[in-house]
């Protein structure tokens, strides 16, 4: 963490940049936020440990329109997204210093509190450069121990890789966190019968309070006006304005980012009603990998997206009943 | 809110008969914004139309919705009578109630609350017209002709005469086409050559017309009016400007076993070569799959002979990127392949061919200078049998679904010619059915007939034997005198069904031409627009549209180099206005509508905006509305719903999903 | 007469593009060949046209059946559109599926011009589908709330 507030002052004192992207401490020990530095007094408030789960590659949106080059801190799977925007012209390339961050997976505050552990006041071994797979977590009734790895993100247990797809430099090592498979989850889905699939997201998706975290924090979705929020695909003889949207939001949402998603899984981790909102958006990209051939979203700038693409060749939607 | 309209028709008692047209119209009165309603006997009729422009002026209507059959049959006929009334005519809209409705309902209660949610989402589709107004793009005053056999040579001469510019692309390298393998043509026994040649030469010598032989289509973009082609002229490896048509290269050729694709393989030609004597261009083309020199690297004994030093071996092919204004297809057909009906033996005997073979051999160029013999030992047959519908009219995917049309009469000529000729030589024509509708067509199969002892059979011939002996053993049945037939012929002429020519279907694809089933391209209406395809600018001539003799294929020929006239004789088009439109208040700039645009019509511009009182410069979408064709692609790739398609917009498409859905 | 009487009408609703399948749809009207009344079609100048919302739409406002028709592949009037809505409708598809919504509610066909009687032989088919699995229930709400 210092060797990058150390570089990041550099950068400013040198002119390279005129701010800092990262994040800060937040008001309790496990929630960090992202954060501008624009002084090198003010990066004694940086902070970057294993709760720093929050990707700031959307951040370069209105960090893009702003004076001089933003220094931006992006874990490897950060910098899927970060592409991925630069390809829909979102962000100024030019605009960005990234300095590539190492991650050794992110934790998960659910996942600690999972485990029986209330009354947090601080926790150990969170720290980038702390050489311990144990978690120290002290708690108004004591410390209790937990295996980092127990308690990392699910996106962490099905990570994309160590490295980082677009930086200017690299600071600290990666681990390799990937103990799973991504698509199992929505595999053991599809296996359901139509009965148990519509209960299964009846009542997860029952629990959305439309707070629109997900919508907010997904670097895919960065329209300037979101379709929910626009009239134009209003009719004017509806009475109640917003049913449609409230029904749909979430498959219209999925479709919106399908083939653009990278799978961040961002969704999942600010929804406060813990709907694991990444297995719409890993359906497609899972239907996508299958029908159209494998398709990573940020891996590079170029490539066609599979929605803007096609072949004479292409499975008919019929396929979808035939696969069963 | 508007002030709609909204006509019921009666189409007679086509709609009124299964709709109750009064209750729609007095439904109608219901929906919002409906301040007028009626129902007439025909509103497309002058009273009718006059009726729509009284209600518009007396109303003050802004909208109109009619309910009358399809808006592919008379939008135009209302959005025409809306603006002479002074309303803009895209504030008309169909709801179709014959096509989609009347015509496949038979209970007039099920069928009137049909007509009536039509007309609702009609209603609500109007509720959120705009007024648009159409653009206008420019004519390129040239017209291309795909193909060069006599429907494209006629085209092009047609237009020529007109006084505008026109290129023949033939694939071969001769115009000419099939009608140049034919000996005579009925019902007049004309010597086919003899009435070609002079329309080929007139062709080739018109000072309007260029002739790419030898050349494909390779790419076509744009639209009516402003068509970029890309022509593929294939190398000759002949110098076309310095080669005088000696022919000695053709002589001196050492390799003179290609087959002849002129007399369908029947006979051979040299490896450099021009397909017939009376070719145009009578400049000959090296085919270099059987050229000695390309093949081995040694030769080019071509190159020696040819005092003119026409030969190249270097050339290369050339693509040649031109404009147009009009396209005309004439691309023909062939005849099927048989390989599906082996009980004809045709793989197995040189003496069953098939009848364009039959034009072939009894033509004086061909492989049996005119002499009807078997092909097999060269003698002269006395039987002979031709069997009809091998491949038409059939109902398994064996053959073709459709009558070909021509063979009734080609073989009542073909058993006339050999009679005539060879009077002491048997003709059975085995026939399912003999058409013959056509000017003196019934009183040419009936000279075959009566005059000339043609036997014809009603019945199939179910095999064909090959004897030992040399003989073909024909099996058959005779449908009339109910009987089994068995019977030795020296010779079996097969009726071939025809089809159209297999690159049709690669330039329909290029030209975005909608074509059937059968690969025949489709016409923008059966009846009255017979030789224009639905994509504008896009004609048809010949059989490409569907099977015809010489006589009908020059007609249509004709009718579609009037078509084509009359478009290049505008100066302007006036353009679609149903084309999308960026929102740039919801552009994101992400260049995903770009990515799945079909001509290119959308650009990115760095723009100054306005949003609510934030001005900054932003990447926003820009659509050329000359360019843009209207498909919609866009308006969906679009992840912010900044694009949107005028006259298909989302909440009108909305509007009528819910009224649908009410 | 009342309605828990009536035997089912569904709700189907039918995008059609307007070159090759609306043009097949009036030449089924003109050859007088029949399909349920409970198809009403929307007109679209291309399959392309066709939004996944305006399907889901329909749904969300008691469609029972959706079918999208365009023209078929390699033909369409603008060269590709129906390549992007095949696309689009099988990852849609496919999702609706994911959700425990019947994939019968959904089909698309390729319907040209010259076909009259493919689009009401698709139409008598799809409208059996729909009646045999009733009413349309699931996709009312996505959100599923209880």
């Amino acid at each position: 963490m210092q060797e990058v507030i150390n570089r990041a002052k550099e950068l400013l004192r040198d002119g390279t940049a005129a701010r800092v992207l990262g994040w800060k401490t937040g008001d309790l020990p496990y929630n960090p936020e992202p954060a501008y530095f624009e002084t090198e007094e003010s990066l004694k408030d940086f902070v970057y440990n294993g709760f720093c789960g929050a990707n700031l590659s959307k951040y370069m949106i209105e960090a893009s329109k702003l004076e001089g080059k933003t220094v931006v801190c992006l874990k490897p799977c950060d910098t899927y997204s970060f592409n991925q925007l630069i390809k829909e012209h979102r962000v100024d390339r030019e605009k960005a210093y990234i300095i590539g961050v190492g991650c050794k997976g992110k934790l998960d505050i659910e996942k600690i509190r999972a485990q029986g552990i209330k009354g947090i006041e601080n926790i150990e071994g969170a720290g980038i450069t702390d050489e311990t797979d144990i978690l120290k977590v002290q708690t108004i009734y004591g410390t209790k121990e937990i295996p980092y790895a127990d308690a990392v993100l699910e996106r962490c247990h099905v990570c994309k890789g160590k490295e980082h797809m677009v930086y200017d430099e690299l600071i600290g090592e990666s681990k390799d966190t990937k103990d799973g498979d991504r698509f199992e989850e929505v595999a053991k889905i599809e296996q359901m019968s139509p009965e148990e699939k519509f209960a299964y997201f009846q009542s997860e998706l029952s629990k959305c309070i439309r707070c629109n975290a997900c919508r907010n924090v997904c670097p895919a979705c960065s329209c300037r006006k979101c379709v929910f929020d626009s009239n134009k695909f209003d009719s004017s003889q509806k009475a109640n304005v917003d049913s449609f949207e409230e029904k749909m939001f979430h498959i219209i949402r999925a479709f919106h980012v399908a083939g653009r998603c990278t799978d961040c899984g961002e969704c999942s981790r600010v929804c406060p009603q813990g709907i694991p909102l990444h297995l719409f958006n890993r359906k497609f990209i899972k239907d996508i990998d299958e029908l159209y051939g494998e398709y990573q979203a940020g891996e590079d700038t170029e490539t066609k997206a599979p929605l803007t693409n096609y072949t004479f060749e292409d499975a008919e939607p019929s396929i979808v009943g035939k696969r069963g | 809110m508007q002030r709609i309209g909204v006509f019921v028709c009666h189409c007679g008692s086509n709609i009124a008969a299964t709709v109750d047209v009064s209750k729609v119209a007095e439904m109608a009165l219901m929906e919002p914004g409906v301040v007028h309603a009626e129902d007439y006997q025909y509103m497309c009729s002058e009273a009718g139309q006059a009726k729509i422009a009284e209600a518009i002026h007396e109303k003050n209507l802004t909208g109109i919705v009619v309910c009358s059959c399809s808006p592919r049959m008379h939008e135009t006929t209302f959005r025409n009578a809306a603006e002479r009334a002074g309303l803009n005519p895209y504030m008309v809209e169909i709801a179709n109630i014959r096509e989609h409705c009347s015509w496949i309902h038979k209970d007039v209660e099920e069928a009137t609350k049909k007509a009536v949610i039509l007309m609702r989402a009609a209603v609500a589709k109007v509720n959120l017209n705009t007024p648009l107004k159409p653009g206008e793009s420019r004519v390129t005053k040239r017209a291309l002709v795909i193909g060069g056999g006599i429907a494209g040579i006629q085209t092009a001469l047609d237009i020529a005469d007109a006084g505008y510019e026109v290129d023949i692309v033939e694939k071969t390298p001769s115009i000419g086409g099939r009608m140049s393998q034919l000996d005579k043509t009925f019902p007049t026994l004309d010597c086919s050559a003899c009435i070609l040649t002079p329309k080929m030469v007139e062709a080739s010598a018109h000072e309007k017309i260029n002739i790419y032989t030898y050349s494909e289509v390779e790419n076509v973009s744009g639209f009516v009016g402003d068509f970029t082609v890309d022509i593929r002229k294939k190398a000759r490896h002949v110098d076309m400007d310095k080669c005088t048509g000696c022919g000695v290269c053709q002589e001196k050729c050492p390799s003179k076993k290609a087959p002849s694709e002129f007399n369908r393989g029947l006979n051979t030609r040299s490896a450099i070569y021009t397909p017939f004597a009376q070719a145009i261009p009578n400049v000959p083309v090296i085919d270099c799959d059987n050229c000695l020199k390309f093949k081995t690297g040694k030769c080019g004994i071509c190159a020696k002979v040819c005092q003119a030093g026409a030969i190249d071996y270097e050339q290369q092919d050339e693509i040649v990127t031109e404009k147009y204004g009009a396209i005309v297809v004439a691309t023909g057909f062939d005849t099927i392949k048989l390989d599906k009906y082996d009980e004809y033996a045709y793989s197995q005997s040189p003496d069953v061919i098939t009848s364009l073979e039959l034009e072939r051999v009894m033509n004086a160029a061909g492989p049996t200078h005119g002499h009807l013999e078997r092909l097999s030992d060269g003698k002269a047959p006395k039987e002979i049998v031709f069997v009809q519908c091998v491949g038409s009219r059939c109902a398994d995917d064996r053959g073709k679904p459709y009558c070909s049309k021509i063979c009734c009469m080609y073989t009542a000529k073909h058993a006339m010619l050999i009679r005539d000729k060879y009077p002491d030589v048997n003709v059975t024509v085995f026939y399912i059915d003999v058409r013959t509708p056509g000017k003196n067509f019934d009183e040419f199969y009936r000279r075959a007939v009566e005059q000339y002892g043609v036997d014809y059979i009603k019945g199939q011939v179910g095999k064909v034997i090959p004897q030992p002996d040399g003989k073909l053993l024909v099996q058959a049945s005779d449908l009339l005198d109910n009987k089994q037939i068995l019977k030795e012929a020296d010779m079996v002429v097969l009726a071939t069904a025809i089809e159209p020519n297999p690159d049709v279907r690669k330039i329909a694809t290029m030209l975005t031409a909608s074509i059937d089933t059968n690969n025949f391209l489709t016409e923008a209406h059966a009846k009255l627009r017979p030789v224009e395809s639905p994509t504008a600018g896009i004609f048809l001539s010949g059989v490409c549209q569907g099977p015809k003799d010489i006589p009908e294929t020059v007609a249509q020929a004709g009718a579609a180099a009037v078509k084509a006239i009359g478009l290049l004789a505008k100066d302007k088009l006036l353009t679609n206005p149903c084309t999308a439109q960026a929102d740039e208040l919801l552009c994101n700039g992400c260049s995903t509508c770009k990515n799945v645009c079909p001509y290119g019509a959308i650009t990115y511009e760095e723009k100054e905006v306005n949003d609510h009182g934030i001005r900054e410069v932003r990447r926003v979408a820009n659509v050329n509305n000359a360019l843009c064709q209207g498909c919609g692609a866009c308006t969906v790739a679009c992840p912010s719903g900044a694009m949107d398609l005028q006259g298909f917009s989302n909440r009108q498409i909305i509007a009528e999903v819910d009224a649908i859905c009410r | 007469m009342s309605i828990e009487n009536k035997e089912f009408k569904p709700k189907i609703v039918a995008f059609c593009c307007n070159w090759c399948s609306y043009a097949g749809a009036d030449l089924a009207g003109s050859s007088r060949l029949s399909y349920p009344a409970d198809v009403k079609i929307i007109r679209v100048p291309c399959s392309c046209r066709v939004n996944p919302m305006f399907i889901l739409r329909a749904f969300e406002k008691g469609a029972d059946g959706v079918i999208m028709c365009g023209c078929h592949p390699g033909d369409c009037h603008y060269s590709t559109g129906n390549y992007y809505a095949r696309r689009r409708m099988t990852l849609l598809f496919s999702m609706l599926d994911y959700i425990g919504v019947e994939n019968g509610r959904t089909r698309v066909e390729w319907v040209s011009a010259a076909e009259g009687v493919k689009f009401s032989d698709t139409m008598n088919g799809f409208v059996e589908k729909i009646v045999s699995l009733g009413e349309n229930v699931r996709l009312g709400d996505l959100r599923c709330r209880k």
